[in-house]
């Protein structure tokens, strides 16, 4: 038996947040971390040399620390420069160091074990702090003490990015700072305890298109430099120490994606249209700039979402219009995109960096959010407004209002759209000659009154995951409930079909941009109700159209007059995965795996 | 020589660690002794910690104290810098 086989097999659950499967050995990125041993001082005669070591460490530290922030400035990172500023005053805050000093001193310890009491006692010192916001500022300290054991304790745990081989990165989290530090060409996955989708770990991994796991809670405790381990950015799962079998299946599994993807990529240009000529315009939900890169490569026509929200979370101060407005415009000024749709806040007022103390709200999913937060916050919102306008100059724009359930949200945005309209015009703006206006179809009761919103917008726009929850009154977040979740219910294909013939009847374009719309067991449900956009996931896109391309609007028709014939879920389920899997072999060999 | 002014904190944030930080860089120009003085407690104008520990909100009164030769100009400095929020928007 291979020492390797002793180990024990787990996995760990965590959040895709960029696809492929990587396999290899650990690198456990710990910048802060070091063997640190704490001891007494022998004699009195040793604590000047101890002092001296504790001096040389903190000028390495600085020296570090400046390093950094130079090659920060040279690469082009969103994290403020100032956070290494604040790092370096710390490094030489003579209170911080005459503290240590007398630690030595007194207790007769080494250096390093002055400066975790230094830190320690700090961090009882930010603890009584009542503004959350600078309590938090202890793991700056933390940060710095951490740079300054390691230095004293001289070893260089950066030698990893010396030897050849190809590691995957695992850390509690990454920073800009900490990506600086790493031989990029080296890493070849990442899998963090912390972080979500808009973390940095996350962003870098969908630039490089590296798989990436992140909010895995201990990852790092679990795993240490050597081990094997597999990272399925897919279904956000990290494998330790895999069985012979299973790590035969991933290599099998990595194999299949990447002739996927190569293979879905060669035709992904081409436009959806069925044998019978029905065209479905493909579009892409994004989230950041860099996304569209791949988007149009794999295929997206448009942006059919652009999800705002990331521009105004992770920052001390409320966006400025400007900050808007210089990602808004990358996104419509991308040539080979038809339009790009951009979707106003979509959070709740907690998610705001502002000096009002958020409330907390029981059921926030129903709470003041979206469009009911934007029109109390009439000034917060016009900023966006005024940007997505200025935006709009640069290519065709569409706006998209989320969370509408009344036709009094849609004239007051409006109302407020064309406000802001006349005043850019006044102050001789450069804006977007029309703007086209739709509204998310998301909550029942808008699906109710489609034909009284569709009279009020240019477009609507189906949002399934939360149609779906709110329709089903499924807590999405509740995994006790995962199993109701079903977007092939009756009453959710009646609603969808409902506002789908709203919008035709009014005479204007419906489009989906909820998961539904990227799932290919859905594809040909969707084409029968016969909606104008799809609008998904990148990764999704090449195989939608492929199914697409494949199919006539005449057999999506009939399938789903059988799908609505059936009064169960299961019942749709069963037919439409049956027809699809027979219909579709190559589409839906690895469904069950 | 002894200098003492005091001030409302303007800037949206309060007293935290980017202005902490360009109160520091300010001081440290100067020979005379610099306190900042919240709520009754002390800190040192030098000292980046102390300042953030006072957890001086938006809104708060900041009394701040320079002894020394440079007393005077120190505190106009500092006084410059508090009412311009910091530098910040």
């Amino acid at each position: 038996m291979s020492p390797d086989q002793t180990k024990k097999t787990f996995v760990l659950n965590g959040v895709g947040v960029s696809p492929g499967v990587a396999i290899g050995r650990v690198y456990r990125f710990d910048p802060l971390d070091s063997q640190i041993s704490f001891y007494k001082l022998k004699s009195t005669s040793l604590i000047p040399k101890e002092i001296l070591r504790l001096k040389k460490a903190l000028k390495e530290s600085e020296h570090q620390l400046l390093e950094i922030q130079k090659n920060l400035k040279k690469t082009k990172v969103t994290e403020p420069l100032y956070v290494i500023d604040v790092h370096i005053l710390i490094l030489k805050d003579k209170k911080f160091i005459n503290r240590t000093i007398k630690y030595i001193q007194r207790l007769k310890i080494n250096a390093e074990w002055a400066v975790r009491l230094t830190l320690d006692r700090y961090e009882q010192i930010f603890e009584k702090v009542e503004d959350t916001y600078i309590r938090g500022r202890v793991s700056d300290v933390q940060y710095v003490g951490q740079r300054i054991l390691s230095n004293l304790s001289g070893e260089k745990k950066e030698t990893i990015w010396g030897t050849d081989e190809k590691v995957i990165v695992i850390a509690q989290d990454i920073s800009p700072a900490n990506t600086v530090q790493m031989k990029m060409e080296k890493v070849i996955g990442f899998a963090t305890d912390a972080g979500g989708r808009t973390s940095h770990t996350a962003i870098v991994a969908r630039d490089m298109e590296l798989p990436a796991v992140v909010g895995l809670d201990n990852v790092t405790r679990f795993v240490r430099t050597g081990d094997e381990i597999i990272v399925d950015g897919i279904f956000g799962l990290v494998v330790v120490n895999p069985y012979p079998e299973m790590l035969q299946r991933y290599e099998e599994k990595k194999l299949l994606y990447s002739a996927a993807r190569d293979e879905y990529l060669k035709d992904a240009k081409a436009p959806a249209v069925t044998s019978d000529n029905y065209e479905l315009q493909i579009g892409c939900n994004i989230e950041f700039v860099e996304e569209i890169p791949s988007a149009i490569a794999h295929g997206a026509e448009h942006i059919g979402l652009y999800r705002t929200e990331f521009i105004y979370i992770n920052r001390q101060e409320l966006p400025m219009e400007e900050d808007h407005f210089n990602n808004y415009c990358q996104v419509t000024g991308t040539k080979d995109l038809l339009w790009s749709t951009i979707r106003t806040f979509d959070l709740g007022g907690d998610k705001f960096p502002s000096s009002q103390k958020p409330v907390k709200e029981l059921n926030p999913q129903m709470g003041l959010r979206a469009i009911r937060f934007c029109l109390k916050e009439v000034e917060i919102f016009k900023t966006q407004l005024r940007a997505i306008w200025r935006a709009g100059a640069f290519g065709k724009t569409r706006i998209l209002f989320p969370m509408i359930s009344s036709v009094e949200e849609i004239v007051e945005a409006k109302k407020l759209l064309e406000e802001t309209r006349k005043e850019l015009l006044a102050q001789g703006e450069n804006i977007a000659s029309e703007m086209e206006i739709g509204a998310m179809i998301e909550v029942p009761a808008a699906v109710v009154i489609a034909d009284k919103l569709a009279r009020e917008v240019d477009f609507f726009s189906i949002g399934t995951n939360d149609l779906i929850q709110y329709s089903l009154a499924i807590d999405r977040s509740n995994e006790r409930l995962t199993y109701l979740y079903e977007p092939l219910h009756p009453a959710v294909l009646k609603l969808v079909k409902s506002a789908v013939d709203a919008a035709h009847e009014a005479g204007i374009r419906v489009s989906m941009c909820g998961e539904m719309a990227g799932d290919p067991i859905c594809t040909l449900i969707l084409l029968g109700m016969e909606l104008d956009e799809l609008s998904m996931n990148h990764l999704a896109i090449p195989r939608i159209k492929k199914i697409i391309r494949e199919s006539t609007l005449k057999e999506a028709k009939l399938l789903l007059e059988k799908a609505l014939s059936f009064n169960m879920a299961s019942e749709v389920r069963m037919c439409v995965h049956d027809y699809m899997k027979k219909r579709f072999p190559v589409e839906f060999q690895n469904e069950d795996d | 020589m002894t200098e003492i002014r005091t001030l409302k904190l303007k800037n949206k944030l309060g007293m935290h660690a980017r202005a902490a930080a360009n109160f520091v860089k300010v001081a440290q120009q100067f020979k005379a002794g610099i306190y900042i003085e919240h709520n009754g407690q002390t800190a040192d104008g030098r000292s980046i910690l102390d300042i953030l520990t006072l957890a001086c909100p938006h809104g708060g009164m900041l009394t701040i104290k320079a002894e020394g030769a440079d007393a005077s100009a120190a505190i106009e400095e500092l006084e410059k810098l508090v009412e311009n929020k910091f530098g910040e928007t």
